[in-house]
């Protein structure tokens, strides 16, 4: 299973971004292989549709569930009818420290 | 009296800011006031369309109501061969484009019915649809003068064609007064567009100069000429009328802050139909208005 985790920057010590569709980058885990990969958010200083634009970003990605801290209201929709979960996190924590929660679960 | 002359000619005044709450309305229903209490061809527009509020000023007679609507594009996912194309069109991120789920639809909220996508479609997959996003509202005011308010709906993404409709509505002679919306966007951008001349007003806060200054930078850009009203100009600091001079910029009026004009304003009344010395401070603006616009 794939998850998307919302991120400021690209290594595993980063906090999480806490703006899904603004996010600086996008954290692609692999539960299954453990491979990480860091996607630049093109879209994060788009003057509108930024929300949107990480949707079909995360989707492409086939993630089953996604990590961040706010969700726009154009994009709970949208990930819903995609049947990808939306993780709200609050406070700061690290990627490593998500993807730990999310191996511990 | 220049404006007296002037009003078989047409001109459109903008009146703007770049923050809200400087004064913008207050100075053009008082502006609309004397042209009417003159006897000079004229219309006001209230360009404001997130939160109309001209028309508490002016007594009407009827109105009359037109709905804006632009047009929503549709696409058929079973037309569509996904090629990319009016993905790649829209500079919005209006498209939901997912290919390898076969999805695509436009979100709706953030369309600005710009039609590239119909252009860029050639796969006949998109349609169009009527959406309505605002009302453009003529009241008819004593003496046969007009208003004409634009006013988006709630929700809806960009006012911008509900304030271009009330523009286009105002086609005629005479001086036509557009009070303008807040802001630097686009919303300020389509109404200054549409003006010959653009009177400034500024409260003299260190906030207030930072608007002025994004403004201008805009009108600039914009190559319209415009002039400078200080409203509360004894409040805040001098480095606002400092500025003025040093870039040597027009300054149209100073008002200074009087608690009186703010509580009588907020009761919906005009201070130059109240007092003498406002219909002349207004008058007075209105010549040198005209005189720096048309030099």
């Amino acid at each position: 299973m794939k998850i998307a985790i919302t991120s400021v920057g690209n290594s595993l010590s980063s906090n999480i971004d806490e703006r899904f569709g603004r996010c600086a980058f996008f954290v692609i885990y692999d539960t299954d292989t453990k491979s990480v990969e860091f996607i630049p958010n093109h879209a994060k200083d788009a003057e509108g549709g930024a929300g949107t634009a990480a949707v079909q970003l995360i989707a492409s990605q086939q993630v089953a569930k996604v990590v961040s801290g706010q969700f726009g209201v154009k994009v709970k929709p949208l990930l819903d009818s995609l049947k990808i979960q939306m993780i709200s996190i609050k406070g700061s924590h690290s990627v490593q420290e998500i993807i730990n929660m999310v191996e511990e679960r | 009296m220049l404006f007296k002359t002037h009003g078989d000619k047409q001109l459109k005044i903008a009146i703007a800011s770049g923050k809200g709450g400087t004064g913008k309305t207050f100075v053009a229903t008082n502006l609309y006031s004397v042209l009417q209490q003159n006897q000079v061809s004229s219309i006001l527009i209230d360009c404001d369309a997130e939160e109309p509020n001209d028309h508490f000023f002016f007594k009407s007679i009827s109105k009359t109501d037109k709905e804006v609507q632009v047009n929503i594009p549709v696409i058929s996912a079973e037309s569509c061969i996904f090629c990319d194309k009016c993905y790649e069109y829209c500079h919005y991120n209006a498209i939901f484009y997912l290919p390898s789920l076969q999805q695509i639809h436009v979100m709706e909220d953030l369309c600005h019915s710009c039609g590239a996508c119909s252009v860029a479609c050639e796969h006949n997959a998109i349609t169009e649809k009527k959406k309505t996003i605002g009302t453009v509202t003529t009241y008819l005011l004593s003496g046969n003068y007009k208003l004409i308010e634009s006013r988006v709906n709630i929700g809806v993404y960009s006012p911008v064609p509900v304030i271009t409709s009330a523009i286009k509505e105002a086609e005629q002679q005479g001086i036509i007064i557009l009070d303008a919306p807040p802001g630097t966007s686009c919303p300020f951008i389509h109404t200054v567009n549409n003006a010959d001349y653009v009177v400034l007003v500024a409260e003299p806060t260190p906030f207030g100069l930072s608007d002025l200054q994004k403004t201008i930078a805009v009108l600039h850009i914009l190559e319209k000429p415009f002039g400078i009203v200080i409203n509360k100009s004894d409040i805040g600091t001098l480095a606002m009328s400092d500025f003025i001079q040093k870039e040597n910029y027009d300054l149209l009026l100073s008002i200074p802050f009087d608690r009186s004009v703010a509580s009588f304003y907020s009761e919906g009344k005009i201070m130059a139909e109240r007092e003498e010395k406002w219909k002349e401070i207004f008058e007075n603006l209105i010549d040198k208005i005209i005189e720096t616009a048309c030099k």
